[in-house]
């Protein structure tokens, strides 16, 4: 399928433009925490590079960049936001209860509730990825 | 090879429970809690006293036989990995329901051996027959399911806790509640369901399209019992009223006759089982009913007799059909020659399913005729029985003389012996029925005695034999043989007298749910018909009216218009007046637009607008969020719109008028619902909480995204569930073969339609 826009600006704005979204996109991961942003923001940001992405050089290429299906990564999303929720039943607390870590260099504090968050992010990435491909090849 | 090793487990369970015996047998009993959810009382808590000791035990001991059996049974079925996880599913939700001490946790177990169950009877499921039947499986013991919860939650109110040793206690208040009826009835629509009372007993003979090691496991030995047991764990609690004795009995004694008696009608094998197991459950029900402390002994001995009877007779039938490809008892004959070991266990089966001395199985008649006649109405009660018995016998007959000694008819295969895994099953089973008759004294001291105290919660010794000398009992055991021997002699000529009073016909609750079914089917096709008619504009427009009239109904209805303060509390900014004005224009540009790029290029202004509106008062959170969706959504509609049609056709002015007077409509009922959530603030704690508390407690200083991934990361959860199920579904209709593209997978379209 070729969708893709014959457009020189575009393409050459593109290519810095998509790392750039996505290095934002985990920004506002990491962030979302203590300043406005979070896993649902930050993964329709990476979405939206991703499509930028397609509408220049077309949905193959986005498939080579992405490697895995997109609804792989939702499944590994669930997986992800449902395992934070498990580690507690580990220790014996109740499913979901958050635990946090101490202080960490660079990271700060890690918690469960980050974990989740990592997983809702790729949930939201892979949600929207597979309608725009499902929808560009159509 | 494999086989012999999964069975390990089970039989490791078995071996676990039998360590139990002694203490449970000396009268104590044994609890395991684990907390599940204790702000509801619910825990995962299990208990084990002589009842549910005896269940377990059948339970995993016959489970042990059915996993080497079906081994060798399914060998050569790909699915055979199936079946081992499957029935173990099922061995794991069976123990729950009979160990569990808390009610929920009782039912969810429940509706795990349904759903285990609704599996293993679709385990062709390349038959249509097979998906019918688990499927008639499922919704029947399912919709007995909902009204088993709705009745326990009652009890569980009712009695003030959801532990069933402390309803125990509370029984006197719960049988004088005003909701005693209520509770009675929804528990009893589970149990009969559940253990195929008539009129709910169709769907027993339709699971028959399982494997048969699962219709000797599942539906003769164990989930069937389910129901029983139900009723037995209640009898303490529920028991003893009037309205008990009326209705248990009742169903009970209507079943057992009516299905005994069909039973005889039936030539495949697993059918005339499948009757007479009906039969059984209703025999166990009706005692249960009577419920005196002899029908409960009955009860009890004739629970474990059945099992071991039945269960080994499924399995012979199971051997039969593997040996001979048929299962036609007119058909079939001759096989004491080419199946001994086969006949043997058949024999000590149907001799226990009989009653013949000294298998357990007379054991269990004698105490029901003692029990039924101490009864007032002992005439009616005793004849029943009696009756139910003599057809039981002419089935057990039948059961031996046309398989294995009447001549054989055209076989579709020559039968040889089977493997041992095979006969060991039968065999054990008919060996245990024999030693629980011959030891009876042992048996009713380590197992009967416990069962019955369970059941009654008033401890008592009980001595069981055997021989009862030359009683009335006796007497009637012998005229049941004997009529029952009578009756297989006469059924040739009786049959043709029976095809036309034929019960199953008139009174066919089969033909009556699928009536039901195709009704429900029609209602949902015209519904559907009507709202998913395919057009988006109109999807969108209902969904708007709707709304809008639901929420202008309840603010017109239910609160004080005049409150609602037009004032607003600070004076507009320029940007905000200009923003505004941007918004307009885009309207304006936007419902004029001749094309499409433009008309989503000037939504995207509107919602990007609205974002704005976010970010000014101070919700930087979900303006951010509306941004990303907003450039998504023009993003996503550039990709596609290459394939778009252009618009060819304007709406006329009366739509044009008509769509503008419901989009205004909406504006103005939303404005009125902000306005007034404005003025009239309710105090609310959640924002002081979730403010006070998103820092050392969420360690977040955002106290939104604190919220979505911690207070109320449960939602988010969900949420993101559905998102995925959502990009799941546009994937399948978007990827799914259309009508030209068929020939590539036709089967998979084939389901598809069928959803």
């Amino acid at each position: 399928m070729n969708n893709k826009a014959q457009s020189l600006i575009l393409s050459t704005a593109i290519h810095y433009l998509v790392p750039l979204l996505l290095l934002f996109s985990v920004f506002l991961l990491m962030r979302g925490h203590n300043e406005p942003g979070g896993g649902f923001t930050g993964g329709l940001v990476a979405a939206v590079a991703f499509e930028l992405y397609a509408i220049s050089e077309g949905t193959p290429k986005v498939r080579q960049l992405l490697r895995i299906k997109p609804l792989e990564l939702i499944a590994i999303g669930l997986a992800i936001a449902v395992g934070s929720g498990m580690i507690g039943l580990f220790v014996g607390d109740p499913f979901m209860t958050s635990l946090w870590s101490g202080e960490l260099p660079l990271l700060g504090k890690i918690g469960t509730p980050v974990i989740f968050d990592v997983g809702v992010y790729l949930v939201v990435i892979g949600v929207v990825l597979t309608v725009m491909l499902a929808l560009a090849e159509e | 090879m494999r086989k012999w090793l999964i069975a390990l487990l089970p039989l490791a369970l078995t071996f676990y429970f039998a360590s139990f015996i002694p203490a449970i047998a000396g009268g104590e009993t044994s609890t395991a809690t684990i907390e599940w959810i204790p702000s509801l009382d619910i825990q995962l808590s299990f208990y084990i006293d002589g009842l549910s000791l005896l269940m377990a035990l059948i339970i995993s001991g016959i489970g042990t036989l059915i996993i080497i059996y079906g081994g060798e049974y399914l060998a050569k079925d790909e699915r055979l990995p199936h079946f081992y996880i499957l029935t173990l599913l099922f061995m794991s939700a069976m123990l729950g329901v009979v160990l569990a001490r808390n009610l929920i946790a009782l039912f969810i177990f429940w509706e795990l051996t349904s759903i285990t169950s609704f599996l293993l009877i679709g385990f062709k499921h390349e038959y249509e027959k097979a998906r019918k039947a688990a499927l008639q499986a499922l919704l029947v013991t399912g919709s007995g399911g909902l009204a088993l919860l709705a009745g326990l939650v009652l009890l569980g109110l009712v009695g003030g806790s959801f532990d069933i040793p402390t309803l125990f206690q509370e029984a006197k208040s719960i049988q004088k509640d005003s909701l005693y009826l209520p509770i009675l009835v929804l528990v009893l629509a589970g149990a009969f369901t559940k253990s195929a009372q008539m009129p709910f007993h169709f769907w027993l003979p339709g699971a028959m399209e399982a494997p048969t090691p699962v219709s000797a496991y599942l539906h003769s030995a164990t989930m069937v019992k389910a129901g029983v047991y139900l009723l037995a764990r209640f009898t303490p609690i529920l028991g003893g009223t009037p309205e008990w004795h009326t209705l248990v009995i009742g169903f009970g004694s209507a079943t057992m006759l009516l299905a005994a008696y069909i039973a005889l009608q039936q030539t495949d094998l697993k059918r005339i089982l499948a009757f007479s197991t009906v039969s059984a459950l209703g025999t166990l029900v009706f005692l249960l009913g009577v419920g005196t402390p002899l029908a409960i002994k009955g009860a009890v001995i004739f629970l474990v007799s059945h099992s071991l009877y039945k269960g080994g007779l499924f399995l012979v039938a199971g051997s039969i059909d593997h040996e001979t490809g048929t299962r036609d008892v007119n058909l079939l004959g001759n096989l004491r020659q080419s199946m001994p070991f086969t006949f043997v266990g058949a024999i000590l089966a149907t001799g226990s399913m009989a009653g013949i001395p000294p298998l357990v199985g007379f054991i269990a008649k004698e105490v029901v005729y003692e029990a039924t006649l101490e009864e007032s109405a002992a005439l009616l009660l005793t004849g029943v029985a009696v009756l139910t018995n003599m057809l039981t016998v002419a089935a057990a007959v039948l059961l031996v003389i046309r398989p294995f000694i009447n001549k054989a008819g055209e076989l579709p295969k020559s039968p040889h012996e089977t493997p041992l895994s095979m006969w060991l099953g039968p065999i054990l089973l008919g060996i245990l029925g024999l030693a629980a008759g011959v030891f009876a004294p042992a048996f009713g001291a380590n197992f009967v005695e416990a069962a019955i105290n369970g059941i009654t919660q008033k401890p008592k010794t009980l001595h069981l034999a055997l021989w009862h000398g030359w009683n009335t009992m006796l007497m009637l055991s012998m005229i049941t043989v004997a009529g029952g021997v009578i009756i297989y002699i006469v059924l040739e000529n009786l049959l043709p007298l029976m095809h036309r009073l034929r019960f199953n016909d008139v009174l066919s609750p089969a033909t009556a749910y699928q009536k039901m079914l195709d009704g429900l089917l029609k209602v949902a096709d015209a519904q559907t018909r009507l709202l998913q008619h395919g057009y988006l504009r109109r999807y969108v427009l209902v969904i708007v009216i709707s709304t809008a009239s639901l929420v202008g109904y309840t603010l017109v209805t239910l609160t004080d218009l005049a409150s609602i303060q037009f004032e607003a509390s600070t004076s507009v900014r320029v940007y905000e007046g200009l923003l505004f004005f941007l918004i307009m224009v885009a309207i304006g540009v936007g419902i004029r637009a001749k094309s499409r790029i433009a008309a989503v290029a000037t939504l995207g202004v509107v919602g990007n607008g609205v974002a704005l509106i976010f970010l000014f008062y101070g919700a930087p959170d979900l303006a951010m969020t509306q941004f990303a969706v907003e450039t998504l959504t023009v993003l996503l509609f550039v990709l596609a719109v290459y394939r778009l049609p252009l618009i060819k056709e304007y709406s006329g002015k009366r739509v044009r008028i008509r769509d503008g007077l419901v989009a205004a409509s909406f504006g103005i009922i939303m404005t009125a619902l902000i306005l007034m959530v404005i003025s009239s603030a309710l105090p609310s704690n959640l924002t002081n909480f979730f403010a006070e508390y998103s820092l050392p407690k969420g360690k977040g200083r955002n106290i939104v995204n604190v919220i979505l991934v911690d207070f109320r990361g449960f939602d988010t959860l969900a949420e993101i569930t559905v998102l995925a199920v959502a990009a799941l579904g546009v994937y399948a209709l978007l990827k799914w073969p259309t009508n030209d593209e068929k020939h590539a997978n036709p089967t998979a379209t084939q389901e598809l339609d069928q959803l």
